[in-house]
């Protein structure tokens, strides 16, 4: 093969055919902002992506076996905590859970090597495609929430705020570069592949919809944020978010791709005073409630209806709610991430009823919207989760749509 | 400073307080040691492979001139800062348990109740 992916004879061929794992790293999108990477370190970000998706396909599938064959037998269980109680003693599971939190743990020192060994050339090259730009907003003073700052999400040191030095973006390189070997590919070439399929959603489910004004809320370094930008070439938007290295590191990301109308804001998104009642038509989280809290989540659900226009949509996208039809095998599971990758609101947010909570804060329960979305990758390179029958629960790149729309007075 | 800033800090513990999954914490910590290497290994493997494609292709060097390679002393240097870079990850998880003794780590069950408080 000469690198192009076009077989050059049979042999290439038939090894094509049958090759379904994820891509080489080398296709990763390397936007004006990417960290440099040395031959080793994709090497090491391959193995991962590797050893995540042997972990969902290979070994998870045994901690089912062994539920079935030796944890679930002989007892009854009430809730998906007394699974997970149960699963905790069973050597599967262990073994299964210590190569999970291992990986993780891998793949975040893998990612922090790559970032903090060019930590300063990262804070320049920031500085040189956003210095002086009106579109980055900072606000030094910035109270951090108690959901960001008692927490190193995903395992990651420092998470989303910490700064390394002077106009720091190593934590946001970190995550951006690492998104790869976590999903083994599944969000595509710029980890947009969310933000992609809520804009195919929205245009087939609202085609008349067309915003002037978004607000993307917990925006982090803006991957899933872009792809609405880019859908909506005509529309500010706006994405807020509390770490300033995600934010410096989002607006060099989407200058360099050549989006330019987004600005990004730090700001707590519970309240937003600087932004006038109504004066958003979409309010946008793609994966960020489950970042937060039951008291956050009141206020933000709050703050998106003062935001909205009347008309203007709110879309919650996350992993499915824990519900009674869905096994307590599988909510036990799901809940994996809440006690041993440093999501601990993973389990609380999954279990609340978003319907009764996006109720109180103003929206009519017969504007609610329900819906259901897969990570939009170009299937000639990367794996299609639309396309994978098998279940990473909590992990596949398939999502719930929650949302509502602003009653017209 | 980048570099020292990466030997130091690339292996460093999360906040929070590590979950313990084997019978015991030596065999969670081999564990650990053993999966750095296996993708230490990994990466060393896809290397290898990459040089002998490409010195196959081009026709350049014997397996003899590899075996008899002898490194300047600034080779030697930048062979030994690997060796470092090597340690530092593959050792990661001795680095956390020692953070964990002066880390006031919180549970993620507790955290999550006081969350949802």
């Amino acid at each position: 093969m000469d690198g192009s992916g076009k077989p050059i004879d049979d042999r290439d061929a038939a090894l094509l055919a049958t090759y379904d794992g994820p891509p080489d790293y080398r296709v990763v999108g390397r936007h004006g902002i990417f960290p440099e990477m040395t031959h080793d370190e994709v090497e090491r970000f391959n193995f991962l992506a590797h050893m995540n998706r042997h972990l969902a396909g290979r070994v998870m599938p045994g901690v089912k076996a062994a539920f079935d064959a030796r944890v679930a037998p002989g007892k009854s269980f009430n809730d998906r905590h007394q699974v997970r109680r149960a699963l905790t003693q069973d050597p599967y599971w262990q073994v299964w859970s210590a190569l999970r939190r291992n990986t993780m743990e891998m793949r975040q020192q893998a990612g922090r090597w790559v970032t903090l060994r060019q930590q300063e050339e990262l804070a320049a090259r920031a500085a040189a495609l956003t210095d002086g730009d009106p579109r980055l907003v900072l606000d030094p003073t910035l109270v951090l929430p108690r959901y960001v700052s008692s927490i190193d999400h995903h395992c990651m040191p420092g998470s989303y705020h910490t700064e390394y030095g002077p106009g720091d973006v190593a934590n946001a390189a970190n995550y951006d570069s690492g998104l790869f070997a976590t999903t083994g590919g599944m969000l595509g070439r710029y980890s947009d592949g969310g933000g992609q399929a809520v804009a195919r959603w929205v245009a087939r489910n609202l085609p008349d919809f067309k915003p002037k004004r978004i607000l993307d809320m917990g925006c982090g370094l803006g991957h899933n944020v872009l792809p609405l930008a880019q859908a909506f070439p005509e529309a500010e938007v706006v994405a807020v978010d509390v770490g300033a290295p995600m934010l410096r590191y989002g607006l060099a990301r989407a200058k360099s791709l050549g989006v330019e109308n987004v600005t990004f804001v730090q700001a707590n998104v519970e309240s937003l005073p600087q932004f006038a009642d109504g004066s958003f038509d979409w309010v946008q989280t793609t994966m960020f409630l489950h970042e937060t809290s039951y008291s956050s989540m009141r206020r933000i659900f709050k703050e998106s209806h003062r935001l909205l226009s009347p008309g203007g949509i709110v879309l919650h996208v996350e992993q499915p709610q824990y519900n009674p039809a869905m096994p307590l095998f599988e909510q036990a599971m799901r809940d994996w991430d809440a006690f041993y990758n440093a999501e601990p609101f993973w389990t609380k947010m999954h279990e609340a009823d978003l319907d009764a909570w996006m109720v109180q804060a103003g929206f009519a329960k017969e504007s609610l919207i329900h819906g259901g979305v897969t990570a939009v990758v170009d299937k000639s390179v990367f794996p299609d989760a639309a396309d994978d029958n098998g279940e990473d629960y909590g992990r596949k790149a398939a999502w719930h749509v929650v949302g509502a729309r602003k009653e017209i007075v | 400073m980048s570099i020292q800033m990466a030997l130091a800090g690339a292996s460093a513990k999360p906040t929070g307080k590590r979950p313990h999954f084997l019978e015991s914490w030596e065999a969670e910590r081999a564990m650990s040691i053993a999966m750095a290497l296996a993708g230490e290994l990994v990466v060393t493997r896809q290397r290898l492979d990459t040089l002998e494609r490409l010195l196959a292709a081009k026709g350049l060097v014997s397996r003899d001139e590899i075996e008899s390679f002898t490194p300047t002393k600034a080779e030697a240097a930048e062979r030994g800062l690997w060796n470092q870079e090597f340690l530092a990850r593959v050792l990661r998880v001795v680095q956390q348990e020692a953070e964990a003794l002066t880390a006031t780590d919180d549970s993620s069950e507790n955290i999550a109740e006081e969350l949802a408080r």
